[in-house]
């Protein structure tokens, strides 16, 4: 396996691998509680609130790169006050780079989980509440298993955004082997330098492979997780 | 167990204005569809909030707008059977009945799993998906459900509906053991006139979001009579078995009644719903007929209709209403007071 790739790839591949793991695990919470504000929430600003999370998938992920640097950056109101009060830089780090790919994939994540729980039969919840469920109860015991195939949906999505992300990425932590040099900005490189173009299509391949393995493995979830419950 | 209902609700065009108190036993909510019984449970079991009023259950304020109390539905303790099972997809027969056991009080706790399980008939489904079940499989499981949570009242929302006869005849039974044997209040709403009949002790109908009638289910039903069908909803005892005519008597304080055959154990109390139009009146010996049912029956009151005459029977203590013309009216003589013969045929009588 060691002939198949150079260090750097292997270090490219890893990063990539980790980025995108921590991304959408760190941003799935979140995304399940926007979700259900979307879907379920009657308030007033929910129409701003939703154009905002949305906002990623509209904007050039240059500009959602500079924005995340203006914000966190060192200097930036949010990265100087985790800096200070945690000591967490996100700058330049391959935290950081989880921070755009979440950032990044958090709309898609957000639109999948919000579409199943809008699909969610509300009475069913009702016929839970009159058995002794109480809201929290509800959620996690009929909610949430229900929702499940799209949390799913979501968890792919975003994680193969992650996989992709390059625009916001090299903005905000800039392209540093072996820090925040992903799979993306790896072929960037590459094809930047004579002779790289060999290695630019190993690791496309590779890309390519995650990428299919990610929605092979979600479609068999998703299946087993809708056929005792879809008519 | 005392439910006092006082609330109003606005639904679009729909005004609901009704007040009402339940005594325990099977009380039945009857009336024509949109007419609001729906409505009334679905505020009973807290899904959703009156607009005024106060609802109160042994005393304890389930709502009260005025002093700003509104109980969740999962803290009221009120079982609800819906008119579409809503049973959860995700889980299994055996989990979707003891999903009301993990909540709520261990100390009020009732019932025994394998009890309910054996009472409804579905230990076979235990293991089955919900969406692999019949609508009267579903529909057993969704009581035995609400059954299982231990609740104070049981609200069924035309739990048989959505049946054809057959799974309806199948259910009808179970209910009326789980009125007999489980002894628990029950809200049931219906619009069908046999299952209040069978199934009820007091009756109380709404008509366009108010409540028209309340009182025991035969008083109630001989009121509203005068522009229905129905004659008479009398209680009886099985007394006996005829093999040969292929008939069963039935023991009623006015008389004997002959059937046809039910198949019940001796001494079953069944509840006999008989036609208007079905009873004939006979003042004196009837002589030989080939009616079979003579109850004895006293006039209490005689109303003159658009097109005949109601005359309202007391017949061993339970009234009957029949409908003769002006001039039968006129030949025996009927006033109130004068003990008469009710005359019904044996063909008439089912139980419905």
């Amino acid at each position: 396996m060691d002939g198949l790739f150079t260090a750097e790839e292997w270090q490219a591949i890893g990063l990539s691998l980790r980025v995108a793991c921590v991304a959408v695990a760190a941003s799935l919470p979140f995304g399940i509680a926007c979700a259900m504000l979307l879907a379920r929430g009657r308030f007033p600003g929910r129409t701003l609130f939703s154009a905002v999370i949305h906002l990623p998938l509209v904007m050039p992920p240059v500009v959602t790169g500079f924005l995340l640097l203006l914000a966190f950056g060192r200097k930036g109101p949010i990265g100087a006050f985790l800096d200070q009060q945690f000591g967490v830089v996100l700058a330049f780090r391959w935290t950081g780079a989880a921070l755009a790919c979440a950032v990044m994939g958090f709309p898609l994540m957000v639109r999948a989980i919000a579409l199943s729980i809008e699909a969610i039969d509300q009475r069913l919840e009702q016929a839970a509440a009159t058995l002794g469920a109480g809201r929290v109860a509800v959620f996690l015991t009929v909610t949430l298993p229900l929702a499940l195939p799209g949390i799913l949906a979501g968890l792919v999505l975003s994680f193969a955004r992650a996989l992709g992300e390059f625009g916001a990425t090299i903005t905000f932590v800039s392209n540093i082997p072996g820090e925040t040099q992903t799979i993306p900005s790896a072929i960037y490189s590459l094809i930047q330098t004579p002779g790289g173009d060999g290695a630019a299509l190993r690791l496309t391949i590779v890309s390519v492979v995650i990428s299919l393995g990610a929605l092979v493995l979600s479609e068999a979830i998703a299946r087993r997780a809708t056929r005792d419950t879809r008519p | 167990m005392t439910l006092t209902f006082e609330a109003e609700k606005r639904l679009g065009d729909f005004v609901l204005e009704a007040r009402f108190t339940s005594e325990g036993g099977v009380t039945a909510l009857f009336g024509p569809s949109g007419s609001g019984k729906t409505t009334i449970v679905n505020l009973v079991a807290g899904l959703s909030q009156p607009d005024r009023g106060r609802i109160t259950l042994d005393g304890e304020v389930l709502v009260d707008r005025a002093v700003g109390v509104m109980l969740p539905p999962s803290r009221r303790r009120i079982g609800y059977v819906f008119q579409d099972a809503r049973l959860f997809p995700h889980l299994s027969v055996q989990s979707n009945l003891s999903y009301g056991r993990w909540f709520g009080p261990r100390a009020g706790r009732w019932g025994d799993f394998g009890a309910i399980v054996e009472l409804l008939g579905i230990g076979a489904l235990l293991k089955r998906r919900p969406l692999d079940l019949s609508g009267g499989e579903k529909q057993r499981v969704a009581i035995g459900r609400a059954l299982l949570a231990s609740p104070r009242l049981l609200l069924m929302d035309e739990p048989l509906a959505a049946l054809d006869r057959a799974r309806r005849a199948e259910i009808l039974p179970f209910l009326e053991r789980l009125r007999d044997e489980m002894k628990l209040p029950i809200l049931y709403v219906s619009h069908a006139v046999d299952e209040v009949a069978r199934l009820a002790d007091q009756v109380v109908i709404i008509e366009a979001g108010r409540v028209a009638a309340a009182g025991p289910v035969g008083t109630v039903f001989a009121d509203v009579a005068a522009d229905s069908e129905t004659g008479a909803i009398l209680t009886a005892i099985v007394h006996a078995e005829d093999e040969i005519d292929g008939v069963t008597l039935l023991d009623h304080p006015a008389g004997v009644l002959q059937i046809p055959k039910l198949g019940r154990r001796l001494g079953t109390r069944v509840r006999v719903h008989i036609r208007a139009r079905d009873i004939a009146l006979a003042v004196g010996e009837p002589g030989r007929l080939s009616i079979r049912n003579r109850l004895a029956a006293r006039v209490v009151a005689v109303s003159e209709q658009m097109s005949d005459v109601a005359v309202s029977l007391d017949v061993g203590g339970e009234p009957m209403l029949a409908r003769v013309t002006r001039g039968a009216q006129r030949d025996l003589g009927l006033a109130p007071g004068l003990a008469v013969t009710a005359l019904i045929k044996a063909v008439a009588l089912d139980e419905r």
